[in-house]
């Protein structure tokens, strides 16, 4: 299998007419990495993708593949391999024959594309089902025909369009398992293009949160999910309650900001927006559900937060309660199942306490509306 | 009562149904297969006059059938070598015209079919709009075009490509212009139908696999176009070997076409037996054309109907 190399975006420009799908993305993607593009639809996510595979000119900036330049070329002969949203399988052709179409292209006899064939059959546990049509295959099956189907041109990048995103959840889980472990076998970069964020969670090493064609941040899936740099990453990826309010004081990566509803609370600047808060500004607090616990009711200061038990959800390993702070301001917070259950709190006012190195504030931004 | 006929009744009601199925069996009994039995029934009975008919002399007979290979009785030559001519150089200029129709509309019906836009429907309507025209019309228009003194003799000679005029007519490629213009949408609209219906992606999916255009073609979209194709291929064949308007007005006047030979039987001749004979022949050699072309390419007679 040939290595993975190194995608790299260099100022990537993308218009339609007036439309700017992609503005000025920088993107390094190491060789032999898992990245994902994660982002609502309509993003320009899949844009990107289709100007790496070549379908797509970009306006501007330059794509490089492996340090080269592929300004111009074509995507027939770039060492890439594009797996479609609907997989685009040949219905006319049989398994083993889509599987090795680029070897057909490239002039080698029957038998070694069969040979080939079989072997990536294996490899994606179908051995002995080259010679069925993929319309008589089940959904997961032909997902994994499709990536054997891309692996056998042996591409240096392998880019996904959100292959999972007709399969059903329990499938789309395990695949996810699977396509991480492909991953790690054949060892080559995936780009991988999704607008779940527990897909891109999952499996990247590297995330990359995009808005309106914009890259609002890029890491890896723990510094997006715990140190976003922009409120809609932070409101995008996983759950989470936003305060809003004006800073009151900052030193250093602490800040305090008078809340609109909830009292003064303090919290963390988040990594990439240290230095660029101060007195006065407009600014967001976010903390996750999961980031709050229960106090002693009546205690106060600028970690905690009273509210109004309103609702209880019960999930399984965590209860999620819905709760209704001062001015009405909606509070949801998850509580791990320890066999307590919060129905009987129910129009009681309650005091959640949250350590301050998981508050995480910025300044005031778009959330992501969903 | 057969369960597809059950279920088919049951689907668009009693009433309806029947009033479908009627209309149906008129169509292809009422109206093809009992008048082509009479013309077979026809073709093989000696041409008499109406008193004679029915009477003792009226019998079973190959005559007419012998006409078309051995020629009159008592004639100078072994075999009937002017309409077996005309007979053969029909059918390969049939397939001739096919096959050119197929080069020039499978190009137009991709681009029509898998290309997004307004101006698709305005292409499609400027390739109806000139069928609006009579066929004869039509007809006339090419030999305009393509007469001695027309306008593309007017064109080639005031541009000093050619010296004197070219015949187009007596050489037959106004005949095989206008065969081939006649039924362009014939060849157009099945193939486009179908390659509408193909999904983009894979053509793309193709493409980024390394393959050049061709072999997407080769190996995506006339496989899938296969049903369009052959549906397209059958009915140009078969009404250009049966056209009759476009070899009378275009066709040059030492060439002939099988249908005006059939044409001078039936009507100069007033022979309506041997002209019968002759139809039939056309006719069974044409399906068995079709029937072995399908075999060869492997297509279902299923296919031909989507």
């Amino acid at each position: 299998m040939s290595a993975g190399v190194g995608v790299d975006l260099e100022n990537l420009w993308i218009r339609f007419g007036d439309f700017v799908a992609v503005r000025d993305a920088n993107v390094n993607i190491k060789g032999g990495d898992f990245f994902s593009f994660l982002g609502p639809s309509g993003c320009g996510k899949t844009t990107i993708l289709r100007a790496v595979s070549g379908f797509l000119e970009p306006s501007e900036g330059n794509i490089l593949i492996g340090g080269k330049n592929m300004k111009g070329v074509g995507p027939n002969k770039r060492p890439t391999a594009l797996i479609f949203q609907n997989l685009a399988l040949f219905p006319l052709m049989k398994v083993w024959e889509n599987i090795a179409f680029s070897m057909e292209i490239k002039g080698a006899s029957a038998g070694e594309r069969r040979k080939r064939a079989d072997e990536l059959l294996e490899m994606i546990a179908l051995e002995g089902q080259g010679d069925k049509l993929p319309s008589e295959l089940s959904g997961g099956q032909r997902q994994r025909v499709a990536i054997a189907r891309a692996l056998c041109a042996e591409p240096h990048v392998l880019l996904l369009d959100e292959p999972l995103s007709a399969l059903d959840l329990k499938l789309r889980q395990h695949m996810r398992t699977e396509l991480r472990e492909i991953q790690k076998r054949v060892g080559i970069t995936f780009i991988y293009i999704t607008h779940d964020q527990g897909e891109a969670l999952t499996m990247s090493d590297s995330i990359a949160v995009m808005r309106a064609g914009v890259i609002d941040q890029i890491g890896d899936g723990k510094t997006i999910y715990n140190d976003p740099a922009t409120p809609f990453a932070a409101s995008f990826v996983g759950e989470n309650n936003v305060f809003r309010g004006k800073v009151k004081q900052v030193s250093g990566d602490r800040v305090l900001v008078q809340s609109n509803r909830s009292g003064e609370l303090l919290a963390r600047v988040s990594t990439a927006n240290v230095g660029k808060m101060k007195e006065g500004d407009s600014a967001m607090i976010f903390i996750r559900p999961e980031a709050f616990e229960l106090a002693r009711t009546g205690t106060e200061g600028d970690h905690y937060v009273s509210a109004r038990v309103v609702n209880e959800e019960f999930e399984g390993n965590v209860f999620n309660i819905f709760m209704e702070g001062d001015g009405g301001k909606e509070i949801k917070v998850s509580l791990p199942n320890h066999g307590q259950s919060f129905d009987s709190h129910k129009g009681e006012t309650m005091t959640l306490r949250y350590d301050v190195r998981n508050a995480v504030a910025m300044p005031a931004g778009v959330l992501a509306t969903e | 009562m057969p369960r597809f006929l059950k279920d088919f009744l049951n689907r668009n009601g009693t009433g309806p149904g029947l009033v479908m199925l009627g209309l149906v069996l008129f169509w292809t009994v009422g109206l093809i297969i009992l008048p082509q039995l009479s013309m077979l029934d026809f073709s093989f009975r000696p041409n008499l006059p109406p008193p004679e008919m029915g009477g003792p002399k009226d019998v079973y007979t190959l005559e007419n059938y012998k006409y078309l290979v051995y020629g009159p009785e008592g004639g100078s030559q072994a075999y009937n070598a002017v309409d077996l001519m005309v007979f053969f150089r029909t059918l390969v200029a049939a397939v001739c015209v096919t096959v050119f129709n197929l080069v020039l509309c499978y190009p137009i019906a991709y681009y029509l079919g898998q290309t997004k836009g307004n101006h698709i429907r305005v292409l499609a309507l400027m390739l109806i709009i000139p069928y609006w025209i009579n066929e004869i019309l039509r007809a006339f228009a090419l030999r305009i075009i393509f007469g001695e003194t027309g306008v593309l003799n007017t064109i080639l000679t005031g541009a000093g490509l050619f010296d004197t005029p070219f015949d187009f007519i007596r050489n037959d490629y106004a005949l095989y212009a206008g065969l081939g213009y006649a039924y362009i949408l014939l060849m157009i609209f099945p193939i486009y139908n179908v390659i509408e219906s193909l999904d983009h992606n894979q053509i793309e999916a193709a493409r980024d696999l390394g393959a050049p255009w061709w072999r997407i073609h080769w190996r995506v979209v006339i496989p899938y176009a296969k049903p369009g194709i052959s549906s397209g291929c059958t009915m140009v064949f078969m009404l250009s070997a049966g056209a009759l308007a476009a070899p009378q007005i275009l066709g040059g006047p030492s060439s002939l076409w099988f249908t005006q030979l059939i044409y001078q039987q039936f009507n100069d001749s007033s022979d309506w037996p041997q002209g019968a004979a002759y139809a039939v022949v056309l006719l069974v050699t044409c399906v068995l054309l079709v029937l072995g072309a399908m075999r060869l390419f492997k297509v279902n007679m299923g296919d031909i109907g989507k």
